[in-house]
């Protein structure tokens, strides 16, 4: 086990940087647990990457603080390279060699760890051993990244949206072996646009927005704090029968109305009084319904809530 | 299942560190010469372009410009008294025609020179002045003509000909293409491999691991010198066993110079690729840097035929310095110490680029 156990893994405090006129990570704070799974949750250009590359020591912040495992970049920038796993986004790597050369020249680059073989037999890519990266597919290609990741036997893992652009078996799988190097209690810092990987593998999320954490606790600390933890969605009407979207505001239960493509989406605290309610102003407006759908709130829905925009909109 | 897998494998870490393990073959610098030289010979152009093209451009040329023997001039001439006085010239084939036949076969080129009786026993030669063979003849046929009429020299003259190996054009062309050869292969394979490095951010992972840098680069200068013995090997032995293109400098001055050459041009490559983002970007200045150079540095022709103000400018050139050491060593049979002025030029070259391009280079 880590021997960094119950301390710090991570601190960032008032982490500020610019490119030209844009301010990608505008005074961020982050605190890890060693042993957590923190996951930076954001649509494209809210700065995770930013702040992930300052924290990896890959770019330099124009102000303020990084510690990654009791340590700062300024001095022990070797040291702290042999215990950090890193995947970046969209690294493409040299598609001529195999999977194995791949793999055995990061190795090289290690004092501590498994051998080639055995950490490509981790991520499942044995048979594509002397295959060429460039013949592997796309989620093939990830394990391979996040083999390299590995490869070190770090304590800290950084993983930059490594299942974006992944088919959902592929992603899966990826979310599995993150499963495993987790439970093995070592800490992982993860970004991602995808709501569903955050809520599966992450302890805390930070929900990032314009360079800025605008929330942050576990998946459900923060779907709880919406106020509403069932979401009811449902089309109705016609251009002959419009319906009155503001008399659903005064049913009972009913915390936030918005409607969206055609399609009205109500936050309700409880479906079994909510649901009845809602059919039975539909049936006093004479509005037939077309559509009726419930989930549970998600994290999509606290960022929607928080900002009224998509995570994976622009 | 999972919560104990990892653990293993960590905790058997020390016991599983065979010895191959520590072994030179695991050392970073060694893992990324081997991946350079891995991806070099997976890549089949580049294996065309260092190896078989300069091996196809020495067979072509050597054979457009190989050494015939002396040519026979073919002229005519219309009276039997002319032609008979010409043919005591051995490299004139003379043939006896009338006027007009004559004057067809000077102008569909069948003669080089017609020589026609004028008055008071004058000679009159027609020829083409600006054809190199029509003047040849004339000089011939002058030749013959006054010796017929009773010339002779004052001045005794003797011929030596020098159609040995190292005075022809192939002797000349051979230390220039492996000149050539060592630019182009250093500057192409160093440029696009780093250029393609950094646009596919592979550059910036491997910078995000404990990779020591200098090992990085110092990889590609490794590399190159794997390649170096087998690309200087061909192009040698082409010119040595075909045609007879001799070394008579030492073979070990020879590698030196070559593997001076070759870090030098890769210094240069790494100058050039030090910040580039696109291979576009990073092609168009390569040969911004080497277009001059195939022209001025001697490749194909004397660098002295440019105007003499050109001449230290031209000079100063790596490429330059480099083919003038290797004509030097293969031609001449000069050691180190004659070509030191070369060697320095080179040395300087090596000294600047690796250092600014240190100094400037993105890792991202």
């Amino acid at each position: 086990m880590p021997e960094v156990a119950s301390k710090s893994a991570l601190s960032a405090r008032l982490l500020r940087k610019a490119y030209k006129d844009v301010v990608a990570v505008d005074g961020l704070n982050l605190e890890l647990q060693a042993g957590e799974c923190f996951g930076l949750l954001g649509p494209n250009g809210a700065g995770k990457t930013t702040t992930v590359e300052i924290c990896e020591g890959l770019t330099q912040a124009d102000s303020g603080e990084v510690e990654v495992l009791g340590r700062r970049w300024s001095s022990d920038a070797a040291q702290l390279r042999q215990r950090l796993g890193i995947q970046l986004q969209d690294t493409q790597l040299s598609e001529k060699l195999t999977v194995h050369e791949t793999v055995r020249l990061f190795r090289s680059f290690f004092r501590q760890g498994a051998e080639a073989s055995e950490v490509i037999a981790r991520v499942q890519l044995e048979e594509k051993q002397n295959s060429r990266v460039g013949d592997l597919s796309g989620g093939q290609k990830q394990r391979l990244a996040l083999a390299c990741a590995l490869v070190g036997d770090p304590d800290f893992l950084f993983l930059d949206e490594p299942t974006t652009g992944l088919d959902p078996q592929a992603r899966r799988q990826l979310w599995d072996l993150i499963e495993e190097f987790k439970a093995s209690g070592r800490t992982i810092l993860l970004t991602t646009h995808y709501m569903d990987e955050a809520e599966r593998l992450c302890d805390r999320v930070a929900i990032m927005d314009h360079g800025k954490v605008i929330a942050l606790g576990t998946p459900r600390e923060l779907i709880a704090s919406t106020c509403a933890e069932q979401m009811v969605e449902f089309t109705a009407g016609s251009v002959s029968h419009a319906l009155d979207v503001q008399a659903l505001r005064r049913i009972a239960g009913v915390r936030e109305v918005r409607t969206e493509n055609g399609a009205v989406l109500l936050q309700v605290a409880e479906l079994h009084t909510s649901v009845p309610a809602l059919l039975a102003e539909l049936t006093r407006q004479n509005v037939p319904l077309t559509e009726l759908r419930t989930h549970s709130a998600t994290l999509e829905d606290v960022f929607v809530t928080l900002t009224g925009r998509h995570l994976r909109d622009e | 299942m999972s919560d104990n897998t990892i653990p293993a494998v960590r905790a058997g870490v020390g016991e599983k560190k065979s010895p191959r393990e520590n072994s030179l073959a695991n050392h970073p610098l060694v893992q990324l010469t081997l991946v350079r030289f891995l991806e070099f010979i997976r890549e089949p152009e580049a294996l065309f372009w260092v190896f078989v093209f300069p091996v196809l451009l020495a067979a072509g040329l050597g054979i457009a410009f190989r050494n015939r023997p002396p040519e026979v001039l073919t002229i005519a001439a219309v009276t039997p008294e002319l032609a008979q006085s010409l043919r005591q010239e051995k490299l004139l084939a003379v043939e006896q025609l009338d006027l007009q036949a004559a004057q067809e076969a000077l102008r569909t080129g069948k003669v080089a020179l017609l020589a026609v009786p004028g008055s008071g026993g004058a000679v009159e030669y027609r020829y083409d002045d600006t054809n190199p063979e029509g003047r040849a003849a004339r000089l011939l046929a002058d030749r013959a003509i006054q010796r017929a009429a009773g010339r002779v020299d004052p001045v005794a003259t003797t011929d030596q000909l020098m159609r040995e190996a190292g005075s022809r054009y192939i002797d000349f062309l051979i230390p220039g293409l492996l000149g050539m050869n060592l630019m182009g292969s250093a500057i192409w394979s160093m440029g696009f491999a780093i250029v393609d490095a950094r646009r596919k951010k592979l550059l910036k992972r491997l910078v995000a691991s404990p990779m020591p840098r200098a090992y990085y680069l110092l990889s590609f200068l490794l590399s190159r010198i794997l390649l170096l013995v087998v690309e200087v090997g061909v192009l040698v032995g082409f010119g040595a066993l075909l045609f007879h293109v001799p070394v008579r400098g030492s073979l070990f001055d020879l590698g030196v110079v070559c593997l001076l050459s070759s870090l030098s041009f890769s210094a240069l490559g790494l100058l050039l690729a030090s910040r580039a983002r696109t291979i576009e970007a990073a092609s168009g200045l390569m040969n911004v840097v080497m277009m001059p150079m195939w022209i001025a540095s001697g490749v194909f022709f004397s660098s002295q035929k440019f105007p003499d103000v050109m001449q230290p400018v031209i000079k100063a050139l790596p490429l330059t310095a480099v083919i003038d050491a290797l004509r030097a060593n293969m031609l001449q049979g000069s050691n180190l110490a004659q070509m030191a002025p070369q060697v320095g030029i080179i040395a300087f070259w090596l000294l600047v680029c690796f250092a600014l391009a240190l100094r400037i280079f993105r890792w991202r």
